[in-house]
């Protein structure tokens, strides 16, 4: 058996606009930019791979299904200017098929600073997904696939039945991410584990033409899902949903791929399509999994190092989860929304220097010209944010 | 290889990188017969030992001196009043000053240099020119050129490698004698010294000097366009090859404590000149001071512009707070980047500016204009438009207040201005002559 469990990533940070040390204004967003990137990301990738999903949904019914996590940054913004994005969703949702997954509202590391703030912002997610969908979820993915063994029991403590993280190989060593496992010690929930290779071969090397698999088809790419029957129940691709028609464009052929996945992937008998909660309920963990330090999806290093690699972004932080008890008990809605805002791990990805000088992947939608800059912004904001604390 | 300076006859960027440059060829087994103006200003005996010899070439005697380090290079200096960075005025205004300490310092420099420089024109056979000449800048360049020519008669060599407008007379009447291929290196243009107000002498004669070359190595991406868009020369003809450092080879060392102050110090390090963008600097300094008040802005250097600078700091209202050092020597030099928390580069033309990387191998980050070349290749460092004063001082503020940026600048840039290195700078150059050499066969 092999179920082809697809999980797409959507979100979209409230980028900061050009914030110095002399401005005073309270306003710290950049709406046009905001506005600019969002509804082109909507049109070049969000609506347009919608309607093939919805279209596949039609076709196959209940042989397919995939799986979104949506941030309640990113449904703010499709409200303020895409909310075509949000019928969009909301039709997939309707077939049933589509199945959507719990995470901290605001696309935070708060796990990593405070257990407090984060049960709150995924509360308060899981309550937009109610509002917006009228579902709760039941398996939840932490941002950026930020994982360790006290992130599983937390969760489970919070009623969910299952997590995702990173197959890395570091954490795995010989055993397969094609397999259901379960937190060392904990009993109610089951761990899936990204099939980092499969994922990447879509989202990173599809429209690579260095790489050795190019041009990837749907017939190439269903041979290697059908190589995992036999040594493995799932094979988890976990991507963000940008990766159709932003990452690789509409002319890389991307959208043709996913459309014929499904054909291709059933031909075998014994393949399907789940949702990691179906995973849950169909699959029973096979071992138990030690994950005693942070691991997640981001680079090669598969850690934290991205958000939290040099001295600017753990003083970034450290600095921003300082306020919270202040902003709590400020009582300011507006406030306390804007310092969450602060809290989306981009704007710490932004002040990452890994590889800075070889131009790399942080560029992308990257604001700033450098890591220097955004912190330097980011410091600003976070000062004028102090003021209106001591009001 | 025809240059101005080379240490310890040095007063700028450009005697740093002849030095490194002949230092990375001379590492590659070429040979660099260097000529360089000697001038009379000779009480720079710096870090670079010199030594004297002599040698028989066909049939005459020259002397040259060899630096300790640089295995393949001679230096032969000739009688010449040429100094870089200089206006047709402050020329003549230093050929006076010198003339009245010629004697003294003729002296001082023979007693600790082996060859008596006093010597050095006779045993060139040119003991008809006068030590001290009268006369303006361009006259002295093309008598420049004349001696150049004379000694090239007398040396063997493959290619003329000539640093910026000054040695192009000389360089382009040694390439008419010889046959030999010329290659122009441009390290300013009149544009970056003189901004609109453009000397034509000074253009007409680096207008010949690159359309006379057979190649053009450029300092940076930034000066090749200069060179292509205001001097009507080929792309095709330039290679740019960035300036790189010479680091003293000690491990990184991050210096727990800095020397105990009450201020932080922001530092300038330049000639005061429009080139370099000081009252950019004061500009920012002054907003700077409206959100804080423990800075002190530190201008090392001279200039033309220096008294302006004084008088538009106190006119400001902020003239307690800059201190202009004059210029700075090795020790105090070094000693007052150990002060700094940071470096800033105001520059409104830097054709490359070595002076960053300098401050960067000092552990002190900096802050530099993205109007200078270096800026191409530096990525550890902040960077503003000169003009935006606002954000100069932004930035300003922000590494004073914020110690990790500081850190995190420093640490990076410590690692990256070692990969700055003055034999890669060397490879190119020889792919540049072996280019200039292969089209010719």
């Amino acid at each position: 058996m092999a179920s082809v469990c697809f999980y797409f990533q959507v979100h979209q940070p409230f980028r900061l606009r050009r914030y110095s040390v002399f401005d005073s204004a309270a306003n710290y967003f950049d709406e046009f930019r905001n506005a600019e990137i969002c509804r082109k990301v909507a049109s070049k990738c969000y609506l347009p791979t919608n309607r093939v999903l919805l279209d596949l949904v039609r076709q196959y019914g209940r042989d397919f299904a995939v799986s979104f996590s949506i941030t309640g940054v990113a449904l703010e913004q499709f409200e303020l200017w895409a909310p075509e994005v949000i019928q969009s969703f909301q039709a997939l949702v309707d077939t049933g098929q589509v199945e959507l997954l719990a995470e901290t509202y605001y696309h935070s590391l708060s796990f990593l600073y405070s257990r407090e703030e984060f049960r709150e912002q995924v509360a308060a997610h899981s309550a937009k997904m109610a509002e917006v969908f009228g579902v709760r979820p039941t398996v939840f993915r932490n941002t950026e696939l930020i994982y360790n063994n006290d992130l599983g029991h937390f969760i489970q403590g919070m009623g969910y039945q299952g997590v995702l993280a990173e197959g890395a190989d570091h954490i795995l060593g010989y055993r397969s991410p094609n397999f259901v496992y379960r937190p060392i010690g904990a009993d109610r929930i089951s761990l899936l584990l990204k099939n980092y290779r499969l994922s990447d071969d879509i989202a990173f090397r599809f429209s690579d033409r260095g790489w050795a698999e190019w041009p990837l088809t749907a017939e190439k790419f269903a041979g290697w899902v059908n190589q995992v029957n036999g040594n493995g129940y799932v094979v988890n691709l976990f991507m963000d949903y940008e990766t159709f028609g932003e990452h690789q464009w509409v002319d890389s052929g991307i959208f043709d791929f996913l459309y014929h996945v499904p054909e291709h992937v059933l031909k075998h008998p014994d393949n399907n399509f789940m949702t990691p909660s179906q995973v849950v309920r169909t699959y029973a963990p096979v071992a138990e999994l030690d994950i005693p330090h942070m691991i997640s999806w981001a680079d090669v290093e598969r850690d934290l190092s991205a958000w939290l690699g040099n001295a600017m972004q753990s003083n970034a932080l450290h600095e921003l989860y300082r306020l919270e008890e202040q902003v709590k008990k400020k009582g300011d809605p507006q406030l306390l929304h804007d310092w969450r805002c602060l809290q989306t791990s981009d704007h710490f990805y932004y002040m990452c220097t890994k590889w800075f000088a070889d131009g790399d992947v942080h560029k992308y939608f990257n604001p700033y010209e450098s890591p220097y800059d955004s912190y330097i912004n980011f410091m600003n904001v976070l000062d004028n944010l102090r003021t209106r604390l001591r009001r | 290889m025809l240059g101005w300076e080379f240490p310890p006859f040095i007063s700028g960027g450009l005697g740093t990188a002849c030095y490194g440059l002949s230092k990375a060829l001379s590492d590659l087994g070429t040979e660099v017969l260097f000529v360089l103006p000697r001038g009379v200003v000779e009480q720079h005996l710096g870090r670079v030992q010199v030594f004297s010899a002599r040698e028989k070439g066909r049939g005459r005697t020259h002397t040259y001196w060899t630096v300790k380090g640089l295995e393949h290079v001679r230096l032969i200096p000739v009688a010449s009043g040429l100094t870089p960075y200089l206006t047709e005025e402050e020329y003549a205004s230093e050929r006076l000053q010198e003339s009245q300490q010629v004697g003294r310092t003729a002296t001082q420099a023979g007693a600790e240099v082996p060859a008596s420089p006093v010597n050095l024109p006779t045993s060139l056979g040119l003991s008809s020119v006068p030590p001290i000449y009268a006369g303006d800048l361009m006259a002295e360049v093309h008598r420049y050129a004349r001696v150049v020519a004379d000694l090239a008669r007398q040396s063997d060599f493959d290619i003329i490698h000539a640093h910026d407008w000054m040695t192009f007379p000389a360089a382009l009447a040694v390439a008419a004698m010889s046959g030999k291929p010329l290659v122009a290196h441009i390290h300013s243009t009149e544009f970056d010294r003189s901004g609109a107000n453009v000397n034509q002498q000074v253009y007409d004669i680096e207008r010949a000097g690159l359309h006379g070359a057979r190649k053009i190595i450029c300092v940076s991406r930034l000066t090749q366009g200069v060179v292509t868009s205001r001097y009507g020369v080929p792309v095709a003809k330039c290679r740019v090859i960035h300036n790189a450092i010479t680091v003293n080879g000690d491990p990184i060392h991050h210096p727990v404590e800095r020397i105990e102050k009450d201020d932080k110090i922001v530092l300038f390090v330049g000639r005061i000149t429009m080139q370099k963008g000081p009252e950019y600097f004061l500009a920012a300094a002054k907003k700077v001071l409206e959100v804080m008040d423990n800075v002190k802005f530190v201008m090392a250097g001279s200039g033309d512009m220096i008294r302006r600078m004084i008088e538009l700091a106190a006119a400001m209202g902020i003239g307690h707070r800059v201190t202009f050092t004059g210029f700075l020597h090795g020790g105090d030099l070094d000693r007052v980047f150990q002060m700094a928390d940071l470096y800033v580069m105001p520059s409104v033309s830097e054709p490359f500016g070595l002076a960053p990387l300098e401050a960067l191998s000092h552990d002190v980050p900096v802050l530099i204009s993205k109007q200078s070349g270096v800026s191409e290749v530096l990525m550890h460092a902040l960077k503003v438009d000169f003009w935006d004063i606002h954000e100069m001082a932004n930035k300003i503020i922000a590494v004073l207040r914020h110690p990790p940026l500081r850190k995190t600048l420093r640490e990076h840039g410590a690692f990256e201005v070692r990969k700055f290195s003055w034999a890669d700078a060397g490879k190119a150059c020889m792919d540049v002559y072996s280019e200039v050499v292969g089209a010719r066969r």
